[in-house]
């Protein structure tokens, strides 16, 4: 009798230990929530070396920009204003700037404003400067003008940004050595932009730290854009200034969601020596759209 | 009962192998039970530890900067018209009523709000998985657990807490999180939003620059999904970061208990105010989904007014 016993007590604590399992085997297999993307960070992508401009690996050439994009940015895009509103859909009043981290000398060209100047001057386009255009209300069409030069055009203002990868650059150069060996031409509203597709891992920029210390995927990277050699404009449509020397760093993160909406959202970073105390930064969203069809081009304007 | 034949041999072996059997399955189980964190390689993302410090620049500095929104500015909010409705209804006072006090700071503020963001994570001390990521909480805002580790949503049925259940994961090293099951709370701090209502947060971070991006899905009050985005700058002040928030403790702020500070419908004097101050139509400033877009300017440029020069002076609401 005592073997049933041992035996009873055995599958007893079998019994138990399944249990005690289905837990862990339901965690293991259970799907992403609802309103998540599955978690991509181990896989969609094969692994880059995540560097800039596509990079190159060892002492293979470095491939095409375009090539080596992590998520596709070419179409057509739709601002949508939700923050700061009233200093963005409509022309604010002068004076309007006190959440610009202007210096004395920003503030007073901000208070001494005067549209009609800029129109005698013909520069109505100085609010469409590459500083302060991804804030505005517009549209954008965004498409590859060769293998490493993206294209941006917008409806407001009727502009054009031009972005050129440093894939020419030697691997380790960093952004800002690829920024300063471009040819250095006359001042433009939308100046001179560097293109490179970065990493959000220090460690696989060749810097210390990172989250697992893992190489990042290529699809982790996002298209950071350094502008330089913009002609001086303004921040918002009353007269804030930023200078010829100020620099413009864009980060464009691009995703999908469960939706199927596609959003772009682009955190902008204005540093200017003559007019602010601080960086100066604001984040823009953009919503995907199916063509082209609410495309409406309008010239600049210093009034509205 | 019949003697065992042969002496209990039989009945040994049997023993002896069930037991053999168990205790293998017992070693499996315990591995499997160490390894449940490693079993699956945990995509650990990237570094978001750190103190960070607020921008409060895409909202033209935050609620309660220069810039802040007026009581009744729904400009850019896709408001439905029960959510219009609910906020010409509500009076600022309600915020000090006792009831209310601390009931209007759900996670949907991160986003729109101005506070800086001290974040940690937890790891497991035996596996090192990654259990969760905390903000930390601020002023009357709780601190928000962002559950790493898999474990499902609530049911509908489950209660509701002001500071909702949050789940993350990776997506390309952006720290995705989900929170559901929070109370009515505001967006803008001039809307509502309903308990129903979804939370989705992206925290994307670029160098030093930490851009998180909100959409709230909220099928009351809603047409269609509202995103916002705000901006923080990795701090070096991790020594002033506080881990748990004080506790929001309710005082007489000059709203006894039981009174209900509202608006009865079209009664709400102030519904015009951003147009005497801003010259921004009435219509305009009552939202809806077409004002977040470009195509709307065109139906501005006859009806605003832009004035001269930026109001200014002190209203109820502090500097104008």
């Amino acid at each position: 009798m005592k073997y049933f016993h041992i035996l009873g007590s055995a599958v007893g604590l079998a019994a138990i230990l399944f249990v005690m399992q289905s837990p862990v085997r339901g965690q293991q297999g259970q799907p992403a929530q609802q309103g998540q993307a599955a978690p991509q960070g181990l896989g969609g992508g094969g692994r880059g070396a995540g560097r800039g401009g596509g990079g190159g690996r060892g002492n293979q050439p470095p491939q095409p920009a375009r090539a080596s994009a992590p998520y596709d940015m070419t179409g057509n895009w739709v601002s949508v204003i939700t923050n700061n509103w009233r200093n963005r859909m409509v022309p604010p009043p002068r004076g309007g700037n006190a959440d610009i981290p202007l210096n004395n000398n920003g503030t007073q060209v901000a208070d001494a404003w005067d549209p009609a100047k800029d129109e005698a001057a013909g520069q109505e386009c100085k609010y469409y400067g590459a500083a302060s255009l991804m804030f505005q209300p517009t549209r954008l069409r965004i498409s590859w003008q060769d293998d490493n030069t993206l294209r941006m055009d917008t409806d407001a203002g009727t502009q054009t940004r031009i972005f050129r990868f440093a894939n020419a650059t030697p691997a380790g150069a960093t952004t800002a050595t690829a920024t300063s060996t471009a040819a250095a031409g006359s001042r433009t509203w939308q100046g001179d932009s560097t293109a490179v597709w970065e990493s959000r891992r220090p460690a696989a920029r060749g810097g210390g730290g990172g989250g697992g210390g893992a190489a990042a995927n290529n699809a982790a990277r996002y298209l950071k854009v350094t502008t330089t050699n913009m002609r001086p404009g303004y921040l918002r449509k009353n007269g804030v200034p930023y200078g010829e020397r100020a620099v413009l760093t864009e980060y464009y993160d691009v995703f999908r969601e469960p939706d199927g909406t596609n959003m772009m959202i682009v955190t902008i970073a204005v540093d200017d020596p003559e007019y602010l105390n601080q960086q100066y930064v604001v984040i823009a969203h953009f919503k995907k759209e199916a063509d082209g069809s609410k495309w409406d081009p309008s010239p600049c304007s210093a009034r509205w | 009962m019949r003697a065992n034949p042969d002496g209990g041999k039989t009945m040994r072996r049997v023993a002896f192998t069930v037991g053999a059997v168990l205790i293998s399955g017992v070693v499996t189980f315990t591995q499997n039970q160490i390894n449940a964190g490693r079993a699956v390689p945990q995509d650990r993302g990237v570094d978001l530890t750190g103190n960070w410090n607020s921008g409060q620049w895409t909202e033209g500095g935050g609620p309660g900067g220069p810039n802040d929104r007026r009581p009744y500015d729904f400009l850019g909010m896709p408001l439905n018209e029960a959510a219009k409705a609910w906020a010409l209804s509500h009076d600022e006072s309600r915020l000090s009523e006792p009831e209310r006090q601390c009931a209007y700071y759900t996670p949907v503020y991160h986003p729109f709000g101005f506070g800086g963001l001290n974040m940690w994570r937890e790891d497991e001390y035996q596996t090192g998985s990654v259990v969760a990521w905390v903000i930390g909480g601020f002023q009357d805002f709780k601190p928000q657990v962002i559950w790493m580790d898999g474990r499902p949503h609530p049911g509908p049925l489950e209660p509701h807490r002001i500071e909702g259940f949050t789940t993350g994961v990776w997506e390309n090293d952006v720290l995705v999180t989900t929170t559901t099951h929070m109370t009515q709370g505001m967006l803008h701090r001039r809307g509502p939003h309903s308990d129903r209502a979804t939370l989705t947060m992206r925290f994307s971070r670029h160098d030093n620059i930490l851009s998180l991006t909100g959409r709230v899905d909220d099928p009351v009050y809603l047409t269609e999904p509202m995103y916002v985005s705000k901006e923080w700058r990795l701090g070096n002040n991790m020594a002033g970061a506080n881990r748990a928030a004080p506790p929001c403790t309710v005082t007489y702020e000059g709203v006894p208990t039981g009174d209900v500070k509202h608006y009865l419908p079209g009664q709400n004097p102030n519904v015009d105010e951003m147009t005497k101050m801003w010259g921004i139509p009435v219509e305009t400033v009552m939202g809806g989904a077409e004002t977040m877009y470009p195509e709307y300017r065109k139906k501005l440029k006859q009806t605003y007014k832009r004035p001269e020069v930026r109001p200014v002076g002190r209203t109820r609401q502090g500097n104008v």
